[in-house]
């Protein structure tokens, strides 16, 4: 198995944002979600996922209700607000800038040299 | 999400667990599915998510209300460990509620006498107007001057940015209808009430048709004056008051509480109904005030510039008395003279105080935090961040505070009228002095302040630097900052107590020795009053000559009268009258003429007063009218005017503007000098020394001119030596002078040993308060050394033990925490005594007859200090002494 990958710094809210969008979603459902999507590379901390998911609800970018689950239990599910979206749509705009940008510095290094 | 469901928190609370709780059941679950047993799943799901708590904490954390929450619980904490220590909790708000009342008091106080504006309405917009002159400054008046009537009406008429009104003092007898009574009346133009904004309480206020002189006489009586002298009574209105022999229709009453400069007037007439031929000249400046209200857009500056515009034309109009004469105008403010010194004094003084109750409860505060170090330090290691313990303890110094500060807050309500009543003489604005939002204001930012100073230390320590030593030690070892910072409090507190005993004692040493002086006359059996003539004598001369002697005549045959005079000028009351003087006719100008206290006397003063003849005569019934003008002069004159030879027989020349021997003349008066007697302390027993004018002369009443007569008989006061307790002839003085109409009244009536003591009031007023003060801070610093030494020594006792253990004597533990304490309190005295020379020279400066601080009171008070200290360090000191080494060593 491949080391796992620390999360850069900041990119953990948007990932959680990126996976609530996709519908209304409990925490736990949320890490499970982001190791699988990520083949396991990604491993985010659990200890981290609920300050993160409580910090963006305070700011009003997630909203929570109390649902029932599947298997009948009570859980706590996310959605996007509208502010959340806005927030999802430009960071991952500015995301998409960024490794673009990493990307084309890293050919050309690898380019030059020959 | 709403607020209120934020501070919601236990429910919050409720739900995060619920979360995670689903969150470790859902992994646990999916992990049994892949083949852990249950036990093995649960245990990984649980290393999965993280410590619990820590979660918990983090995601309180993420919450923006967690200082709200941490405020709320810090605050229930503390008064929890409050409530648990009710000793050291009552020791520390009594502390502060004392500190924090008596400064809350001196606040209120400074606040009701200095920073209130005046009771008008709109008081910020009223000016005081006044003359000024360039070039020449008077000795005496400096450069500003009562207006001359017609300057006033010139710049009431031409100065548009403002509306402007005058008024002038005029203290006369109300002979109908009732007793005969002296009062404060108040000349003054039509328009004072409007540019001031008051309403009359009933009633008019005067017309610009009542300032005519030739108008009917009307009156607007004075709301206390009203109450006190008619009884309240409506149907005054319309009535006759007989003020100066003349009557008066009444024609309102003041609104209640209407002052001016401070003082309530009695009743108000027209100043236009003058008759006075000094108010026609422009070079007569019969003390008219001038106030005025800027009119609706108009700046001081642009009135000032007005202002200008027409004193430049007057004075080309009128070279004669207005050259090198301007108009200023200032903000009205508050007169208050020395007071506003006496107020910052003592609210020094009381600061300092308070900065040491402030010390003494931090230093026990410290002591609690440094025997809870094994509390914090679990808490530490239970995952508590320092910062926020340190928060814990500054919230539990501010409930201490704030608490403190309440109770500061009631002390001070209940005390402040006690305290007003205690002042000297009166307090001006007296009246003005009540609690209000500012000091309330004042009291909690003071309370909060003291509270940050005296939580500072503890919660700076608070982040136990070294978390498993302390959990080790058990809270038992001392760290030596803890040990620093202790012996920091008490250096503190015993330099702060230093500056208020040494200025204590300064203020004792003056007080010894201002009692010790010579007043230069004989204080003891003398009374003196202000007297009103009837004001039926008053249009001739002639008459008050005679109606003063049969008062003499009078009064001589009161049973315990020795003997008795007319004076205009006594000594250690308001009132002097300072004359330019010169050894030849040229005097020099005015600015740099030599000035004398001049009194006009009946022969019998010298015996009244019992002041010593030096040389040659006082004055006899040969001094009269058309003889040669005369004049007794004190030792102090003698010496400059003669250098010391004998003045008698000698001539001196008085200014011919302040001449009461002649009228009109342009040159000198020349006089001559019959007799030197002792100097006499007119300013007071505290005041003389410093005085502008300490020379003295007298001239006999019988010899100022008959012009002059009606104004020297109005400020005329009697003088009784008396052989039986001077204001026990009081009443029947009163009977035996009260004249023919019964309308002659004595009024301010004071005994000699009274004035004497009311010219050391003040300087005894503040020798009692700093006295008060120094004693509030010793026991505090006492029992501040107490309370630290007692500590260090409790935590010293295995340390002890094994010293005694291993043979060391009892006396030798004794020394040795006696030695510990001596350190201190010698640094502290030494850091004290330099700062007491600091306040020494502000005492000195504000404080009249002030003594310069000498060595021996600080050695005498340095010693008061140290005594007092190591009483207080010897009960610690002797406990340690007497430890058990047997149960010291097992309590390790």
């Amino acid at each position: 198995m491949p080391p796992k990958s620390d999360l850069p710094q900041g990119t953990l809210d948007l990932l959680i944002l990126k996976v609530v969008a996709l519908g209304p979603v409990h925490g736990y459902a949320i890490a499970q979600r982001l190791q699988q999507v990520s083949r396991d590379v990604v491993q985010v901390p659990q200890g981290s996922l609920y300050p993160a998911l409580h910090r963006l609800e305070y700011r009003g970018l997630l909203a929570a209700d109390w649902k029932a689950t599947e298997t009948g239990r009570e859980a706590k599910f996310y959605r996007l607000t509208r502010k959340g979206r806005a927030q999802l749509e430009s960071e991952a705009a500015s995301w998409q800038r960024l490794t673009e940008a990493v990307g084309l510095i890293l050919n050309l290094s690898t380019g030059g040299a020959e | 999400m709403s607020w209120w469901r934020r501070l919601r928190s236990s429910q919050l609370d409720d739900q995060l667990d619920r979360e995670l709780r689903f969150h470790l059941n859902h992994h646990a679950a999916d992990l049994m599915a892949r083949g852990h047993s249950a036990e093995e799943a649960r245990r990984l799901a649980r290393i999965a998510l993280g410590g619990a708590a820590q979660v918990q904490e983090a995601c309180r954390d993420a919450r923006g209300t967690r200082w709200l929450e941490d405020l709320w619980q810090d605050v229930r904490y503390a008064l929890r460990t409050l409530r648990q220590r009710p000793g050291f909790t009552t020791v520390a708000l009594v502390t502060l509620a004392l500190g924090i009342g008596a400064t809350t008091v001196m606040f209120t106080v400074i606040n009701g006498v200095l920073l209130r504006p005046l009771p008008y309405p709109q008081a910020d917009r009223l000016l005081q107007v006044q003359e000024q002159t360039r070039g020449t400054v008077s000795f005496l008046w400096g450069d500003r001057w009562a207006f001359a009537y017609p300057n006033y009406l010139d710049c009431r008429r031409d100065v548009q940015a403002l509306s402007m009104a005058a008024w002038r003092w005029d203290l006369a007898t109300v002979s109908q209808p009732g007793q005969a009574e002296y009062s404060t009346g108040v000349e003054t133009s039509p328009n004072l009430f409007s540019v001031l904004g008051v309403a009359p309480a009933s009633g008019r206020f005067f017309t610009p048709a009542d300032d005519q002189p030739s108008a009917p006489p009307v009156m607007v009586l004075g709301y206390h004056f009203w109450q006190h002298h008619f009884g309240a009574n409506p149907a005054v209105l319309g009535t006759s008051v007989v003020f100066e022999g003349k009557p008066y229709t009444v024609a309102g009453i003041a609104p209640p509480g209407f002052r001016l400069n401070g003082d309530e007037v009695d009743l108000f007439i027209p100043l236009g109904q003058n008759p006075s031929p000094s108010l026609q000249r422009r070079d007569r400046h019969p003390a008219i005030q001038v106030f005025a209200r800027l009119r609706p857009g108009v700046t001081p500056l642009a009135a000032q510039a007005d202002l200008d515009v027409v004193a430049r034309r007057l004075a080309a109009q009128y070279p004669d008395s207005n050259r090198g004469r301007g108009f200023i105008a200032e903000p009205l403010g508050p007169d208050v003279g020395d007071v506003r010194a006496t107020l910052w004094l003592l609210l020094g003084a009381v600061s300092l105080v308070l900065l040491i109750a402030c010390v003494n409860v931090a230093s026990l505060l410290l002591a609690r935090a440094a025997s809870r170090d094994r509390e914090l330090a679990m808490r530490v290691a239970l995952g508590a961040g320092r910062g926020r313990l340190a928060r814990q303890c500054l919230t539990e110094a501010a409930v201490l505070a704030v608490s403190g500060g309440l109770l500061g807050i009631l002390l001070a309500a209940a005390g402040l009228r006690q305290f007003v009543a205690l002042w000297p003489g009166s307090l001006p604005r007296a009246e003005e002095v009540s609690l209000d939002a500012r000091v309330l204001l004042f009291a909690f930012g003071a309370s909060l302040g003291s509270g940050l100073l005296f939580g500072l230390a503890p919660a700076l320590r608070a982040p136990a630097r070294h978390v498993e030593q302390a959990l080790r030690a058990g809270g038992r070892s001392l760290v030596g900052s803890s040990r620093r910072l202790h012996s920091s409090f008490v250096v503190a507190e015993i330099a702060l107590s230093v500056v208020l005993l040494v200025a204590a004692g300064m203020l004792g040493r003056t007080m010894l020795r201002l009692s010790a002086l010579d007043p230069g006359l004989n204080i003891h059996n003398v009374l003196t009053a202000r007297m009103a003539l009837s004001p039926a004598t008053l249009a001739s001369p002639a008459k008050i000559r005679v109606a003063w002697q049969e008062v003499l005549d009078a009064a001589r045959r009161v049973p315990g009268v020795e003997s008795i005079a007319t004076v205009d000028t006594v000594p250690m009351r308001e009132g002097n009258n300072p004359i330019g003087y010169g050894t030849s006719p040229d005097l020099p100008p005015d600015d740099r003429q030599p000035h004398a206290l001049a009194s006009s006397v009946s022969p019998d003063y010298l015996k009244v007063m019992g002041i010593r003849l030096l040389h040659g005569r006082f004055f006899d019934a040969h001094d009269r009218l058309g003889s040669e003008p005369v004049v007794v002069i004190d030792d102090v004159l003698a010496a400059r005017a003669c250098g010391g030879a004998d003045c008698v027989g000698k001539r001196l020349w008085i200014a011919a503007s302040s001449s009461p021997f002649s009228v009109d003349t342009r040159s000198p008066e020349p006089v001559r000098i019959v007799g030197v007697v002792a100097h006499v302390r007119y300013w007071g027993l505290a005041g003389d020394d410093q005085a502008k004018v300490r020379a003295q002369f007298y001239y006999p009443i019988a010899q100022v001119v008959d012009p002059l007569m009606r104004r020297w008989s109005e400020l005329m006061s009697i003088a009784v030596r008396t052989n039986i307790h001077p204001l026990t002839v009081v009443a029947p003085l009163q009977r035996a002078v009260h004249g023919d109409a019964n309308d002659q009244v004595l009024y301010e009536i004071h005994s000699m040993d009274q004035l004497a003591a009311a010219s050391l009031a003040r300087q005894r007023f503040l020798l009692s308060l700093f006295g008060v003060f120094a004693a509030l801070a010793l026991v505090l610093a006492c029992v501040g050394i107490y309370g630290v030494l007692a500590y260090l020594t409790s935590q010293r006792v295995p340390e002890i033990g094994v010293r005694m253990a291993l043979g060391a004597s009892s006396g030798a533990v004794l020394w040795m925490v006696l030695r510990q304490s001596l350190g201190m309190i010698v640094f502290g005295a030494a850091a004290g005594a330099a700062a007491a020379l600091a306040a020494a020279r502000i005492l000195e400066r504000l404080v009249e007859g002030m003594q310069p601080a000498t060595p021996s009171t600080f050695a005498f008070t340095i010693a008061v200090l140290l005594m007092a200290a190591l009483v207080a360090a010897f009960v610690p000191a002797r406990r340690a002494s007497r430890i058990d080494p047997l149960k010291a060593l097992r309590q390790e």
